[in-house]
């Protein structure tokens, strides 16, 4: 997103603003701190080289003498968010016994579910879907991260499964809520950020794509949160099979207009190997995958990760066997801080503005612009906790960061007109 | 083995086949033993013989439905078992259908031949089961399905002019695909079982067992069959049909060791070790489908064709048949359906006694 090729604009006296040229990308959101962190994990090394070289001209004087040094915000940023320490909450769902504990322990490296219990299926006639919260930390690197899982056990059990999502979904709009809460409260410097970042929904691999009960699950979260569909126990099938599976669940989800988390494409200058990389990821949507915490010996006696059968060793981390390797890369390694943002950006704004639409104030109509909902539902949807604040209040409130936008948005037109007279000779401005 | 018929009906029978008990004699008897030497070779052994003659000639039927959630192989597990394209998918033009909304079911007849002895065999299928979101009571159309075959042929049974051999068409077997989710058996199994066992003979078989590792084999199928035990479940072989002491140790020893069959199935063949054999091949390996290592498939084959065949007609016809006969001649007054209040619309018949009636 802000790689060498974006084309950069001084910013007279607005820190922490970046207005890329193609005014399009701009998204003001309250968050807008966190979007450098995508260069951070990908490129660690270039912006090493960029601190160095700041830090270098600012005590020798600079060799180019039009170099300020801003563009070691990121790693400036960068340090103080290794410090706050990252926060993730990643959600599990889909029936009983499609491997989903084991997946979570072969992923984060972790034992999280020693102490459950499986209750017996005469228990399981009468039990209603609950939602079960656990939390670890995980250091790697001196990054710290706070992993909370959110786990969904009755989901799917039951004879009659009518429903049975609604938990699901009311628990994320929970999140939502709390948050909004605290983001319209008076103390905000210590948000506890409890939304739901991820889901990761688990399909069986022995039906014939998606079940009716999946299809209802995916229809009413898919615009809560960002769903990464995953095939579990992916060892049931042969390559084949999992190809025409993988096929079928993707006219499935096209046909029903269902939205999974889309990975952003990679910029246009990134190496050769990368895309391909990323190319071939986006190609095994959904994830067929494999859990194991055990090491077993394969072939050549070397110790993997695996599933020991009597007819071969299936290797948990072997991108011929499964895609494990390519999950992990995708949630941990690459694409961790942007789900963050997806959920913040487009889907917890789109949760905030379904549910201040809902509110009988003058000026509503200025946002009926943003939401998709008409004003006649306003009666439906009953306003979860704004009452906490009297009326008055809120509306001064909202009112205010009315006005804040609408300032931000004049600045950035008079921001265009002068980039565009500045370019009107022929010469782009360059940002370094 | 009379189970439910009128008291009157068993004690005129009994008095008919007890004969005058007779005199003691003076001195006993020697004790006849049955496999005493002849004095000369008579040919009674030869029963044999002519009964597989008239066997073949004749053939027989044999009906298998088998029930599970959609994707866990029944198809392809009745193709193995008969090594033929015998399923409902083989049969029908279109391979990708659609779940119905409600369960269906699609009975195949196929003509089968070995050795001189031709069977006609039966597929029963039924797509649906399990499947939606709500699978209440799911299980009705299979035992309304099951119920119509006994009332079939208990009217078949009961007219005046019988057909010398009346068609079977009542379910012998019902191969019930429980999904290997490795942790215990689903809420829907139970239900169906518990609604079903009394009326068909379930043989409970875990689909896919290629997921599961040796281990987590064994502790599953342990778990199943304590769930079952615990619900009182009775599969076949049922403990209290077995007739003698051969026959139980030899059921127990399945029962408790090798049920629920842990089974693969494959309609392709690969190349292992020179022979061709049916298998699924996969990166890591072939899993062979008659490989008594890999999965249990050989043990259900030899099971349900090889030795209890024969034997899971008899449980059908002399328990679960009887047991609908006796409940609907109950129903309607002792007398069988059609006549009577209960029975038909039309008046009942007079005068010629039926021979079923009292």
């Amino acid at each position: 997103m802000m790689g060498k090729g974006t084309q950069m604009v001084r910013t007279p006296g607005v820190p922490g603003l970046h207005f890329p040229a193609s005014l399009g990308q701009l998204s003001i959101s309250a968050s807008y701190i966190a979007r450098p962190l995508i260069c951070c994990t990908q490129l660690p090394a270039q912006l090493e080289e960029v601190g160095r070289d700041s830090r270098y001209s600012s005590s020798y004087g600079a060799m180019d003498k039009e170099y300020v040094g801003f563009a070691a915000l990121p790693n400036q940023l960068h340090r103080k968010s290794i410090k706050k320490g990252f926060d993730f909450t990643l959600m599990v769902a889909g029936e009983s016994g499609l491997g989903k504990s084991t997946l979570i322990n072969s992923l984060f490296l972790t034992n999280l579910y020693e102490d459950r219990q499986l209750p017996e299926a005469s228990a399981r006639l009468t039990q209603t879907l609950t939602i079960e919260r656990r939390g670890v930390e995980i250091e790697e690197g001196g990054i710290k991260v706070k992993l909370t899982l959110v786990d969904t056990p009755g989901f799917g059990d039951s004879v009659d499964c009518s429903d049975c999502w609604l938990p699901v979904v009311r628990f994320i709009e929970e999140q939502f809520e709390q948050y909004l809460r605290d983001e319209s409260g008076l103390n905000r410097k210590n948000i506890q950020d409890s939304r739901v970042h991820c889901c990761l929904y688990f399909i069986s691999p022995f039906g014939r794509g998606l079940r009716p009960l999946d299809v209802a699950f995916l229809r009413a979260v898919h615009e809560k949160v960002n769903i990464i569909p995953v095939i579990g126990k992916a060892d049931a099938l042969m390559p084949r099979e999992t190809q025409a599976l993988k096929q079928k669940i993707r006219d499935q989800l096209k046909e029903e207009e269902i939205n999974i988390y889309q990975f952003p494409d990679c910029d246009s200058d990134e190496d050769e190997d990368f895309k391909r990389q990323d190319a071939e990821m986006k190609e095994s949507i959904p994830f067929a995958v494999v859990g194991s915490c055990e090491v077993v010996r394969d072939i050549d006696s070397r110790p993997v990760r695996g599933r020991c059968y009597s007819w071969g060793t299936v290797e948990v981390e072997n991108p011929h066997h499964c895609d494990f390797l390519n999950l992990r890369r995708m949630l941990v390694q690459t694409h961790l801080q942007d789900l963050k943002e997806v959920t913040h950006d487009l889907l917890y704004e789109g949760y905030r503005a379904r549910c201040l639409q809902s509110l009988a104030r003058p000026g509503a109509r200025d946002r009926a612009s943003r939401s998709k909902l008409s004003r006649r539902s306003t009666t439906e949807i009953p306003l979860p906790m704004l009452p906490m604040l009297p009326l008055a209040e809120t509306e001064k409130l909202i009112r205010e960061k009315d006005e804040e936008l609408r300032r931000m948005q004049e600045m950035l037109e008079k921001m265009q007109a002068q980039v565009q007279q500045s370019q009107a000779p022929g010469e782009q401005s360059d940002a370094l | 083995m009379s189970k439910g018929l009128p008291e009157t009906r068993t004690d005129a029978a009994m008095s008919e086949l007890v004969p005058e008990p007779r005199p003691k004699p003076a001195v006993p008897m020697k004790p006849v033993s049955i496999n005493a030497n002849l004095l000369g070779y008579i040919g009674i052994d030869t029963i044999i013989e002519q009964m597989r003659k008239k066997t073949m000639k004749t053939g027989f039927d044999f009906n298998i439905m088998v029930v599970g959630q959609s994707g866990l192989g029944k198809s392809t597990l009745v193709n193995t078992l008969f090594k033929s394209q015998v399923s409902r998918k083989s049969s029908s033009w279109n391979r990708e259908e659609k779940i119905p909304k409600t369960v269906e079911i699609k009975a195949v007849g196929h003509v089968i031949e070995e050795g001189g002895v031709k069977m006609k065999l039966t597929v029963i299928d039924t797509p649906g089961f399990g499947d939606q979101i709500n699978n209440e009571n799911c299980w009705e159309p299979i035992e309304k399905y099951i119920n119509e075959q006994y009332e079939k042929f208990l009217k078949e049974e009961v007219n005046i002019a019988r057909k010398k051999r009346i068609p079977d068409t009542r379910v012998h077997c019902c191969l019930y695909f429980i999904s290997p989710t490795g942790h215990s058996l689903r809420p829907l199994d139970l239900e169906f079982m518990k609604h079903l066992s009394k009326v068909v003979n379930i043989i409970p078989v875990i689909a896919k067992a290629d997921t599961m590792t040796l281990e987590e084999k064994s502790e599953f199928k342990q778990r199943v069959r304590k769930e079952l035990e615990v619900h009182g479940i009775e599969f076949y072989p049922q403990k209290e049909f077995d007739e003698d002491l051969e026959d139980k140790t030899e059921n127990d020893k399945i029962r408790q060791e090798s049920m629920p069959f842990a089974v693969v199935g494959s309609d392709k063949e690969y190349q292992v070790n020179g022979k061709r054999v049916l298998g699924r091949k996969t990166p890591w390996g072939i899993i062979e489908v008659e490989n008594l290592h890999h999965c249990e498939f050989a043990l259900l084959r030899d099971f349900v064709i090889r030795t209890h065949l024969q034997d899971l007609k008899e449980v059908t016809h002399n328990i679960h048949y009887e047991t609908y006969r006796a409940k609907r001649l109950n129903d309607n007054g002792g007398l069988p359906p059609g006549e009577g209040l209960l029975g038909s619309v039309l008046p009942p018949v007079p005068a010629t006694p039926c021979p079923t009636a009292e």
